[in-house]
């Protein structure tokens, strides 16, 4: 085998291993060093909780891997993140293609003051896309995908601003699908909801996870446990520890971890 | 409502008086039967409410500190262990009742001489050893001293089998006193019992401590490098 076609087996296979990576990643805010070299690999179709104390970088983590820093005030980057092996800072990537590729559900509900319907449509219509029928069939496949269809079915056309906290999570989640990214990211996405909305958002990560790969930041430690199959510990803009959920909340390797996690932390 | 530091020392305590009192059912179930002391005998009968009061206490607060604080990594091995810590003490708890009610139902003691061939004295010590080491171990926190008693296990499964055949011989010296002698192999296998649930705790306790699992599997006694 040639010494080109090795290279672009390794390439591929790393590709199908890894669905997102980052390579001694340092973020600035102005003079103050955010995230200070962080390498990760996440596995394609896996939930990964990033959790850690507030202002421990986690947003900021997150947050690149869609390019949402890039307008924050001061903002400067050194690393390379990858998605499928191909570096999303690089001069010829299309951000808004990106961040169809990449969704993102944020802390709040925060749907448009449109209807139900005109939520979920929003993304695909901004792409152009207006075939009638093609966009009845996307968004009754979205909000099914949410568990939400049976509830809003006969309220299409209803204003989205009308539905619960939770409803409007979901809904929120929907509009994300729509366009079919291939990456969810997630901050704090049950933070503002009840129990009941905070299940039904779990349960439904957990469904999502066949199709998308999902990356969530949580302050809940039992939802990082509940939910995701490996975690992230943060702390002061370094990764203290990546791991298995499962060993991460049973027997984790640095002390400093298991503080956090059993709160005696400080 | 309690922290969750200060409701894991009230389970660390319950825990102890727990291997107190077992201790002292042992160590008296042990007198009772070498001195043929009815007496001594009917008090392990009476404290045994005791410890099943104690088992169902320890239990419900195991519960309860699961409940109300989500216990994660060592907290939540501490309470899963402990919770096994405390079924396999009532265990032996059970074993010093058994092994008293026989002197409270037979007359007549256990030949001397016959306990001398068999090591009796030194089962029981052995066992008390066990108990006491695996004690200090879970006091301390010192997963050296839970790996002690996996050797000293040998001791006990040593003069079990032993006893088979030193019984099986004086059983046909003198077949009128076959009941006295069944009645002896069944304290040694009761002791022998007490042998593997203390080595059980062991296990226990090392899981807790270095989330190292060890049930089913050959235990090494202390190494140098164990902690």
């Amino acid at each position: 085998m040639s010494k080109e076609k090795k290279e672009s087996v390794i390439e591929s296979s790393i590709k199908r291993k890894y669905k997102l990576q980052a390579k001694d990643v340092k973020v600035w805010y102005g003079d103050f060093m955010a995230i200070k070299g962080i390498s990760m690999d996440i596995k394609p179709n896996k939930v990964t909780a990033f959790i850690g104390p507030s202002g421990c970088g986690k947003s900021t983590f997150l947050r690149l891997f869609n390019r949402m820093n890039d307008y924050v005030d001061g903002f400067k980057m050194d690393g390379k993140i990858n998605i499928d092996g191909s570096n999303i800072n690089a001069k010829d990537i299309n951000v808004e293609l990106l961040r169809k590729q990449v969704g993102m559900v944020f802390q709040k509900p925060n749907p448009f003051p449109k209807s139900i319907f005109e939520n979920v449509a929003y993304g695909l219509k901004i792409q152009g896309l207006k075939d009638k029928k093609f966009l009845e069939e996307r968004v009754e496949s979205s909000l099914k995908q949410v568990a939400l269809w049976d509830e809003v079915k006969n309220d299409l056309n209803k204003s989205a601003l009308a539905l619960s906290g939770g409803q409007q999570q979901r809904l929120c989640i929907a509009r994300t699908l729509a366009v079919e990214p291939s990456i969810i990211l997630m901050d704090e996405p049950t933070s503002a909801l009840d129990p009941i909305s905070t299940a039904k958002i779990e349960e439904l990560i957990y469904k999502l996870k066949d199709k998308y790969t999902i990356v969530i930041v949580t302050h809940n430690m039992q939802q990082a446990s509940r939910i995701s199959d490996n975690t992230a510990f943060f702390y002061l803009g370094e990764l203290i520890e990546y791991d298995k959920t499962n060993k991460i909340f049973t027997n984790p390797e640095k002390q400093q971890t298991e503080n956090y996690i059993t709160g005696r932390f400080g | 409502m309690l922290n969750l530091e200060d409701h894991r020392e009230i389970l660390n305590q319950s825990g102890l008086e727990m291997f107190q009192l077992v201790r002292k059912q042992f160590i008296k179930s042990k007198e009772a039967f070498l001195n043929h002391d009815s007496d001594l005998a009917e008090e392990v009968l009476h404290t045994e409410n005791r410890v099943n009061g104690m088992d169902l206490k320890l239990d419900r607060e195991c519960e309860r500190f699961i409940a109300l604080h989500n216990p994660v990594a060592s907290d939540l091995r501490f309470v899963l262990a402990l919770r096994k810590i405390n079924f396999d003490l009532e265990r032996i708890g059970d074993h010093a009742y058994g092994i008293s009610s026989y002197i409270v139902e037979v007359d007549t003691p256990v030949n001397k001489e016959v306990l001398e061939k068999l090591d009796f004295e030194e089962m029981y010590k052995a066992a008390l050893s066990m108990l006491d080491d695996i004690r200090d171990a879970y006091k301390s926190g010192n997963a050296k001293k839970a790996r002690k008693v996996f050797k000293k296990d040998k001791i006990l499964n040593k003069i079990n089998l032993k006893s088979f055949g030193v019984i099986s011989e004086e059983v046909q010296k003198d077949p009128k006193l076959i009941d006295q002698y069944l009645l002896l192999f069944s304290v040694i296998k009761k002791i022998e019992r007490v042998g593997d649930l203390i080595t059980n705790i062991g296990e226990e306790i090392i899981f807790y401590l270095e989330a190292e699992v060890l049930k089913h599997r050959k235990k090494k006694g202390p190494s140098k490098s164990s902690k």
